[in-house]
């Protein structure tokens, strides 16, 4: 493995009582993407903040390319961000805003034009370069915020939730444009959001966040197959997650009794069970099946359909049992046609054991 | 529809006359100080520059128009750069203590100006100031500074606060985001702060005519002449300390407004 770019070793920032991060420790890569994820108020923006120095760590280190920051300032550092609000400067046009970093170098002007004049060709937006910034739409603002950016050709580009202000289809379009950008440049990209979309489509490795303290870090896919706690489970989405007593380990199953019924899961191989306890374990929305006869399949349950949401050709579908848990199944809208559900309807929703996945025990 | 009408009627009635009673006596001034007659009455006399004429020979109207000048420029430059570092401390930083500052920094305007003049008075001839033409300028920074300040804040407060760390993340040091950044948004407000701040020091009569001695301002003056008869001299100062005076005003009116409105709308400063 290459020489870490970026290394956070116990790195701890508190407010006052408040403590935002709690004893960080990641390595990021050259050239990844990697994502950090959470709820607001988990540490995500801090952690970025503190990458660019404008927070400094309350203790612990941070090293960019072997070098430790701590004490380095912001102007000093090559980690330039593209902000949440863009923070484009208002008073200068677009040309003069992607000139600036090369600017503050010490840049000739021929050459700095010269430079920014690619950037914004590059992003498609070279025939804006003497206009106002005000004068821009959304997406042409934020292709600005990335050229104003990665003019200067940095190791890392730091992104705070950049896309939060997009309509959904302009998202998705710009998520094609960074995850392209990154590929071809070969920058590290460390991305703050709290969507999971966001983070799942575009990130080779994704950090979840909560409450300052680093719950899990993977690949989208392992996240979201193997959730590293129940917080982790309900945050990455369309899960259902289900508790229950374990009554009988045998042959690397557990059976599972919950107030619903009693699940067969098999747990890995790590995972000490403990018969008596409480565990819980997910089944992902996409991994149900949907039927209108009772089948002689494991995992059977009976519930009604309470609603429906689409999400163009995916439709969730919310279902109760006669417990009254809610239970989520995500379809394909050609899939459903055949099964003709109705609202208020019952069907069997099952699924295989080797898809549902015993979540480790809290601590 | 009938009652939206009358009521759009009153308005209108309502602001006339509100514009009549503030801006007659200025209007009234402003026509007897060409009226030939020495005792502002009804009817006119006839149509005269005399009043102008005497004012213009007087050397004691052309000495307190020169330490007017003098003062209110003076003043405007100081008070505009304290009241801008004034808010900008409030903008950029968090501190225990901070409402209360900024309580004290917006205090002078509110204290009556006898009080304020008698308190400088007291201080100023304590420390052996009083009575010279700095006297006045150290009174009128005491006084405008709070304009300046809130008309610089209330600009900072349309800027993005991101955009300042958005420099010092492009490598822009504190200075060079101050000066790139920082100074060139709140410009029109510093242009408007002391056009303001000018025109209040030029009209302060309170405050001068305690601490002024002999270096007189031109309000200083005026209630010296009229204190010695009634002289329609005093109509033709008063027309042009208020064409001075509404000139700043409106120009601070002007590029403040336009420019802070429009760059909120979103066009260029």
């Amino acid at each position: 493995m290459s020489e870490p770019l970026v290394v956070f070793k116990d790195v701890i920032k508190r407010y006052g009582d408040f403590v935002a991060v709690r004893r960080m420790n990641l390595v990021i890569h050259p050239g990844e993407f990697i994502a950090i994820m959470g709820p607001s108020g988990c540490g995500k923006t801090t952690t970025l903040r503190m990458l660019a120095g404008l927070e400094q760590p309350s203790e612990g280190e941070i090293r960019i390319s072997g070098k430790q920051m701590n004490e380095v300032s912001p102007s000093e550092r090559d980690t330039p961000m593209v902000w949440q609000s863009l923070a484009l400067f208002p008073f200068l046009n677009v040309l003069k805003n992607v000139e600036f970093g090369l600017k503050m170098r010490g840049t000739d002007s021929a050459s700095r034009r010269q430079q920014s004049m690619e950037w914004l060709d590059r992003l498609g937006i070279a025939e804006f370069a003497e206009r106002d910034v005000s004068l821009l739409s959304g997406g042409q603002r934020q292709r600005v915020a990335l050229a104003r950016a990665l003019v200067t050709e940095p190791q890392v580009l730091l992104l705070d939730e950049p896309l939060s202000a997009l309509d959904a289809n302009l998202v998705i379009h710009m998520q094609g444009v960074l995850t392209r950008l990154q590929k071809e440049l070969g920058i590290t990209f460390v991305y703050v959001t709290h969507s999971q979309s966001e983070a799942f489509a575009m990130a080779d490795r994704v950090v979840i966040m909560n409450e300052g303290a680093v719950l899990q870090v993977g690949s989208p896919q392992s996240v979201y197959r193997n959730p590293a706690s129940r917080f982790v489970a309900e945050f990455v989405g369309t899960n259902n997650i289900i508790s229950g007593t374990a009554r009988s380990v045998k042959s690397n199953v557990v059976q599972l009794e919950s107030n619903i019924s009693t699940f067969k899961v098999s747990p890995s191989a790590d995972q000490q069970i403990v018969e008596g306890s409480e565990y819980s374990f997910v089944i992902s929305a996409d991994q149900v099946s949907l039927s209108s006869e009772a089948e002689t399949l494991e995992n059977c349950i009976p519930c009604s359909l309470i609603s429906e949401e689409f999400v163009g050709s995916v439709v969730t579908l919310f279902f109760e049992d006669e417990s009254g848990t809610q239970f989520r199944v995500q379809k394909q809208q050609r899939d459903l046609d055949s099964l003709n559900l109705k609202i208020g309807e019952t069907v069997w929703a099952s699924w295989e054991t080797r898809h549902a996945y015993l979540l480790p025990e809290d601590n | 529809m009938k009652e939206s009408q009358s009521i759009l009627l009153f308005i209108r009635l309502y602001i006339i006359i509100v514009f009549f009673f503030v801006f007659s006596p200025i209007l009234a001034s402003f026509v007897f100080s060409f009226n030939s007659d020495r005792f502002p009455s009804l009817p006119l006399g006839h149509f005269t520059l005399k009043w102008y004429e005497m004012i213009f020979d007087d050397p004691d109207v052309w000495d307190a128009f020169a330490v007017s000048i003098m003062v209110s420029i003076t003043v405007g430059i100081i008070s505009t750069f304290i009241g801008f570092c004034t808010a900008y401390t409030d903008f950029r930083y968090r501190f225990f203590g901070k409402n209360i500052y900024l309580a004290l920094a917006l205090l002078p305007p509110t204290i009556p100006l006898v009080i304020m003049g008698l308190a400088m008075l007291a201080l100023l001839s304590r420390i052996g100031m009083s009575g010279e033409i700095h006297s006045i300028i150290v009174s009128h920074v005491v006084l405008c500074s709070p304009f300046a300040m809130a008309i610089v804040r209330m600009r900072l407060a349309q800027m993005d606060p991101q955009l300042e760390a958005a420099a010092w993340n492009l490598g822009a040091s504190q200075w060079r985001a101050m000066s790139t950044i920082i100074f060139p948004f709140t410009f029109p407000a510093i242009i408007s702060a002391f056009c303001l701040t000018m025109a209040v020091s030029f009209d302060e009569f309170a405050v001068a005519w305690f601490v002024s001695g002999l270096n007189k301002t031109v309000p200083v003056i005026i209630l010296e002449i009229l204190q010695g008869n009634v002289d329609p001299q005093i109509n033709a100062i008063g027309t042009l300390v208020f064409i001075i005076s509404i000139t700043l005003v409106v120009i601070a009116q002007i590029i403040f407004m336009t420019k802070s409105t429009k760059s909120a709308h979103g066009f260029r400063i």
